[in-house]
């Protein structure tokens, strides 16, 4: 299967509720769907095509998030990053697809801590990275969280 | 009145770089249940990469791992060069191949000696990081650096390999291959170690799927994946070589990928070397237009994915990073729970995440109280290999 069959194949399926399809070069492209779309489409790229659950990225825009979930179809050499854009700054949440996919167990969980973002029905987002005494609300990752400067001459 | 105890692994151990903490729940000798907390080594790498310039995000993420100090900088290096279409000379190219082969030589030797040593066989962990010394003199030679080699830029790589240092490389890997051979017989041909790792921990290749499971660990469930072959990159569409896979998915089955793929190593080394064309190591791009850029590498122990984002300025707005263990380590919880404390440790290792944390086993009751301590953990496996070794009797 090449890039573009794999394209046709999701548009297809998916007709107008996919907003975008991008297409970088002959093995990397992306597709921007609605947040509300995401089970659907992993579990169409994930238990009928197939691919293999790379990984997910959340990236804060500033007037938004995005998080890009990367899928492998390691027979051809191809990723394909499903980008679903969250408008809401304040409280974004997007549907958990640990329902489709084991994998996404632990990163569902660090997106969580990270970035503030929700995921709707995973039962399982305590803490993976941050200590356990972390202040709430505080979300390291996001754009607004400025590193605190280290003063070299204190102890 | 639950008779179940509480495990806790973990999390610091002075003579290891990842911390890690795991519970194990056990009833009896035999494990129900584990939990995994990590985050003790983390260091916000992702937040401080944003805020440094390209080519220092690469000294960086090299940082990350001491053993996998060629696989991050590739994967980091290939996104930027994906983001801007950079086109590397094909000398580049061979060297890079020829480090990341390097690497998954020192790293499974590293890995056939700990798991001797988990079971008691000693000779083979002195044997295993004695020979391993001979690929870290070849890093020493090629790129001055034992580890963190800072071999990899964008655009190529910072070092050549010298025509003199040739023909000490492949003097020092026909040394190697011959003590290899030793240590594969060694291990491969034992009777207690076929009784004592086959059936134990076993990763279905639907689970191995399900987890999305990378490297040796879903090599040895049957899953053939290999990012060197289905995702090309470096020079390995130019050598020809095999991808190593098992069907059993048990320990055993997984010691088998890591020490013939050290084979496929040696190989994928001499044809690089044999092949390498003469010209420059470097394209020395300028800037990195806006975009953004997937790169992934075949890690020793799995896929390391790197995800970056630029905005046309100096730094990367976005920069992820995932390590093979972040998706191999999951699988942990299905292939322990049900096995007995003894194989807890071989099974932990034989996902090859950092042994921290299997040597820091403490097993304690209801007031947290210390009853086996770590070394008591060791000590059962090693005991249970002497018990096996006595049945079948072999010294």
């Amino acid at each position: 299967m090449t890039l573009d069959e794999l394209l046709k194949k999701i548009t297809d399926r998916f007709g107008n509720r996919i907003l975008k399809v991008y297409k970088k070069n002959e093995r990397r492209a992306y597709v921007d769907i609605y947040p509300k779309d995401i089970v659907d489409l992993t579990k169409y790229v994930f238990n009928e095509l197939g691919l293999r659950f790379n990984i997910a990225s959340a990236v804060d825009d500033f007037d938004g998030f995005e998080i890009l979930y990367h899928f492998a179809l390691d027979a051809a050499g191809i990723i394909i990053s499903i980008r679903a854009i969250l408008k809401d700054k304040t409280d974004p949440h997007i549907d958990t697809i640990t329902s489709v996919t084991r994998s996404a167990w632990w990163i569902e969980r660090e997106i969580h801590e990270l970035f503030g973002i929700g995921f709707n029905g995973n039962q399982d987002l305590r803490p993976l990275l941050l200590p356990d005494d972390w202040p709430k609300g505080i979300y390291p990752l996001r754009k607004s969280f400025v590193v605190p400067k280290r003063d070299s001459r204190k102890a | 009145m639950s008779h179940k105890a509480t495990i806790p692994i973990g999390p610091y151990h002075p003579l290891q770089e990842e911390p890690e903490f795991y519970k194990l729940v056990v009833e009896g000798e035999k494990v129900v249940d584990v939990d995994v907390r990590i985050g003790y080594n983390h260091r916000g790498i992702e937040k401080i990469s944003e805020s440094k310039s390209f080519d220092q995000s690469i000294f960086i993420v090299e940082r990350i791992c001491g053993i996998c100090s060629s696989s991050h900088p590739i994967a980091c290096v290939q996104a930027i060069e994906d983001i801007g279409d950079i086109v590397v000379p094909e000398r580049a190219l061979h060297i890079r191949s020829i480090i990341q082969e390097l690497e998954r030589l020192h790293s499974h030797m590293l890995w056939v000696g700990l798991a001797g040593h988990f079971l008691g066989y000693n000779t083979v962990f002195m044997w295993g990081w004695k020979y391993r010394e001979l690929i870290c003199d070849i890093m020493e030679t090629v790129t001055g650096n034992r580890q963190n080699y800072a071999m990899h830029k964008v655009g190529g790589v910072r070092r050549d390999i010298e025509k003199e240092h040739v023909p000490y490389i492949l003097t020092r890997l026909d040394e190697f291959l011959h003590h290899l051979d030793m240590i594969k017989g060694s291990v491969l041909d034992d009777p207690v170690l076929h009784v004592r790792l086959k059936g134990v921990g076993v990763l279905t290749m639907e689970d191995a799927i399900g987890y999305s499971a990378l490297g040796p660990t879903a090599r040895a469930s049957g899953v053939n994946i290999d990012v060197r072959r289905d995702h090309p990159y470096a020079a390995y569409d130019r050598v020809k070589w095999n991808v190593i896979t098992q069907k059993e998915g048990d320990v055993f089955a997984k010691a088998v990928v890591r020490i013939l793929e050290m084979y496929e190593s040696v190989s994928i080394i001499r044809q690089c070397l044999d092949k390498m064309p003469a010209g420059p190591i470097d394209s020395n791009p300028k800037d990195i237009p806006p975009g953004e850029g997937i790169g992934n590498a075949e890690a020793p122990r799995g896929e390391v994915f790197h995800y970056v984002r630029s905005d046309g300025t100096n730094s990367p707005v976005r920069h992820k990073v995932r390590a093979p263990t972040y998706m191999n380590f999951p699988t942990f919880r299905q292939t322990v729970v049900g096995e007995t404390v003894s194989d807890a440790t071989i099974i932990l290792a034989a996902i090859d995440p950092c042994y921290c944390c299997t040597e820091r086993m403490l097993i304690v009751d209801s007031e947290d109280k210390e009853i086996l301590s770590a070394q008591d953990l060791i000590r059962l496996s090693q005991e249970k290999t002497l018990k096996l070794k006595e049945k079948m009797r072999v010294k």
